[in-house]
């Protein structure tokens, strides 16, 4: 039988959390995640989700685990992991800032902020920093098309973002840091 | 005095994105410091974006509202009377009677913003769960039939008829059947459905299990993009206090039908919003589309009928069952019935949702309503349909925003979306980008679109640059039919849209001599 309410309802709250509270990677907590959706229609993606939640991206060891317990092949759980934007082989920085560059966003300089971001922080979208404390990634739209532009940090979604707020935001994180 | 004041602040992630919360804070505190009592309310937006976060006060004489707000300034404001409604600098009057407001005909919105998102009680005293009693008294056919005749057309962006799309369900037998509402609303400008989704998701579990009567469906998905954080942890909530209170689950209010709904978070994939590459991605498999036939209306999630709909076409259900099809049908124009629900973006004055019968002009829209740009400068495009949809000249003001006038333009209302550009736009930057995020987001099954986006690119470049224009003009005209011709789904199909408009109603843009930006 196919269930998959309690299991789902852990699923909402899990997308991009904060990563402070990130575990190392392992076989055996991977295995606690599996079973927990087992059960679920397509569990494969909400299993993926919580493992990147748990663990802050997909170890490669993983996709043979997955693969085995879920009677699919690595291919296919490998091309899972890597056809969505979401998921990550390699652990991400303390805090996520991702910036919108959708037409909306154009619309009110979202170029410009993107310019401005990736020398700020001294790098390109899908980067780090060097000292581990932010990731920049770009997105198509957070929905907050009417107060671009948008950028989202940890989750959260900021309106309006010039230059100047942008570089508030880092310093705020970076203070949170300390 | 000494009752307790109602306040409302905003959950809505807009109204969050400009410090909301920072507000709702404030106003406690503020308010505690003062020995006065407030009972706060989250509620949805009201859609004025450009005055979130707006403070609402209930007052004898209706609810008062203020904005924007800053948290700074919330003690200064209480100072000045804010809980008994008095005005100030950011005093806007009565809710009811703001005229942006007052103009609309909310018909799918009519409860975001008035109600508490979440509670069960404000969802049923403002005509909650009317829609979904009715339907348990109908056949499944009698359902089918009322939607139907409300002439509602599937609000994602093809304006398919969404009467039919459930009767070909109902007429398909299988012992397994399901609903999907599709709510990775992933359109550049677009943002109704988080709005729905934060600010009223009860109507949407309501319309879903409607539709499952309707159809003889007994399971329910509801696929959020995973860049909707708020309204997928809102949506999440609503199902859950749904199922508590029976109005979904084994028993849908005791009628002894089963309609279980689950929740299902994307991960990044704009095609997915692409009703096939949906249903993959459901079934826990890479997004790529599927080749049609079969509809998903045969053979569709797990290979069994399912009703697809987007989030503003299954909130639209359970008005209508409520009301009646006359209610929806009568308003609109030809064979665009209802309303729709107009988001204004971009760089506007007075962006956020705004829903009408069918009927205003695109001028009437972003000049008259939204106030023109934000930046001041004049407007130079409208972009209407989301990445996918035609730019639009200020000449072609006049064109009525309904499905068959935009059609006959080489254009689409798509989900509703209209993105605003100013005179600074480079509009062979925006042609580009269309191929761009083509390329970027193809989910690479047909030739096409996986090619024929990353060769766009490169033939723009090579016209902008100046080398040899008319030819690659000429090259460019052919790709773009070879694309809308020969993809297999809108993604390649409409791509070369806003690439055709752009060259077609801007070609001077196209003709400066730009460095190649490799």
């Amino acid at each position: 039988m196919f269930k998959g309410g309690c299991a789902a309802r852990k699923g909402a709250a899990m997308v991009l959390k904060t990563s402070d509270s990130y575990v190392p990677w392992s076989k055996e907590q991977t295995v606690v995640v599996v079973d927990k959706h087992r059960g679920e229609r397509g569990a494969l993606m909400p299993i993926l989700h919580e493992l990147q939640e748990t663990f802050g991206y997909i170890d490669p060891e993983a996709v043979d685990l997955l693969a085995a317990e879920l009677n699919l092949s690595k291919a296919d759980v490998h091309g899972v992991v890597t056809f969505y934007k979401d998921f990550r082989s390699e652990r991400p920085g303390e805090s996520m800032i991702r910036l919108c560059r959708g037409e909306a966003c154009q619309s009110m300089g979202a170029e410009r902020l993107a310019s401005h971001a990736c020398e700020h922080l001294g790098i390109s979208f899908g980067g780090t920093t060097s000292d581990g404390a932010v990731t920049l990634e770009q997105v198509f739209c957070l929905g907050n098309c009417a107060l671009s532009p948008a950028v989202m940090v940890q989750g959260r979604l900021k309106g309006r973002v010039d230059e100047a707020r942008f570089d508030e935001i880092v310093d705020e994180l970076k203070a949170g840091r300390r | 005095m000494t009752g307790t004041v109602t306040v409302f602040v905003p959950r809505d992630a807009a109204a969050r994105s400009l410090g909301a919360d920072e507000v709702a804070d404030a106003i406690v505190r503020e308010a505690a410091a003062r020995g006065k009592q407030v009972h706060l309310v989250r509620n949805g937006s009201r859609g004025m974006c450009w005055l979130e976060p707006l403070v609402e006060v209930s007052t004898p004489r209706g609810r008062v509202a203020y904005g924007p707000v800053k948290a700074r300034s919330v003690g200064e404001l209480m100072d000045k009377g804010m809980l008994d409604g008095a005005p100030n600098a950011v005093w806007l009057g009565l809710t009811d009677e703001i005229e942006h407001l007052k103009r609309q005909t909310r018909f799918s919105f009519a409860r975001v913003g008035i109600i508490d998102p979440l509670s069960v009680e404000d969802y049923e005293a403002n005509d909650g769960l009317v829609g979904l009693r009715r339907a348990l008294e109908m056949t499944p056919q009698q359902i089918v039939s009322e939607i139907t005749k409300s002439g509602l057309r599937g609000r994602g962006g093809a304006g398919f008829p969404t009467g039919i799309k459930w009767q070909t369900v109902l007429d398909t037998p299988s012992e397994l059947k399901f609903i999907a509402c599709n709510a990775d609303e992933g359109d550049s400008g677009t943002f109704a459905d988080r709005m729905l989704m934060e600010g009223d998701p009860f109507v949407l579990v309501e319309g879903m299990a409607i539709a499952a009567l309707a159809v003889g469906a007994t399971e329910g998905y509801v696929y959020i993009r995973s860049e909707y954080p708020d309204a997928a942890a809102t949506m999440q909530a609503a199902i859950d206090i749904a199922s508590l209170n029976g109005w979904i689950g084994p028993s849908v209010l005791g009628s002894g039908r089963a309609f279980n709904l689950y929740l299902r978070v994307g991960a990044g994939a704009y095609i997915c919003g692409e009703e096939t590459a949906m249903l993959e991605s459901l079934e826990g498999r890479r997004g790529v589309i599927r080749a049609k036939p079969p509809l998903p209306a045969i053979a569709g999630l797990f290979g069994r009928p399912t009703v697809v709909n987007n989030v503003l076409s299954l909130a639209a259900v359970p008005p209508i069952l409520a009301k009646g099809a006359d209610a929806f049908s009568e308003l609109g124009v030809g064979r665009s019935r209802g309303t729709q629900v107009f988001q204004l973006a971009g760089n506007i004055k007075h962006g956020g949702v705004y829903e009408d019968a069918f009927g205003l002009s695109l001028g009437e829209l972003v000049e008259g309503i939204g106030g023109g740009t934000s930046s001041g400068r004049p407007v130079r495009a409208v972009q209407v349909g989301g990445p996918l949809g035609a730019y639009i000249p200020t000449s072609r003001f006049d064109l009525p925003l309904d499905y068959e006038a935009l059609a006959l333009e080489g254009a689409m209302l798509g989900h509703g979306g209209v993105v605003v550009f100013d005179d600074t736009v480079d509009m062979s930057r925006q042609a580009r980008f269309a191929m761009e995020f083509c390329a970027e987001e193809s989910c690479g099954k047909c030739t096409p679109c996986r090619l024929g986006s990353v060769r766009g690119v490169e033939v723009i470049d090579r016209i902008v640059a100046g080398i040899d224009p008319e030819a690659n003009i000429a090259l460019l005209e052919d790709l773009c039919e070879t694309m809308a011709d020969a993809s297999l789904c809108a993604m390649g199909g409409l791509t070369p849209s806003p690439v055709r408009s752009a060259l077609e109603h801007f070609p001077e843009d196209f003709k400066k001599s730009r460095a190649l930006s490799l």
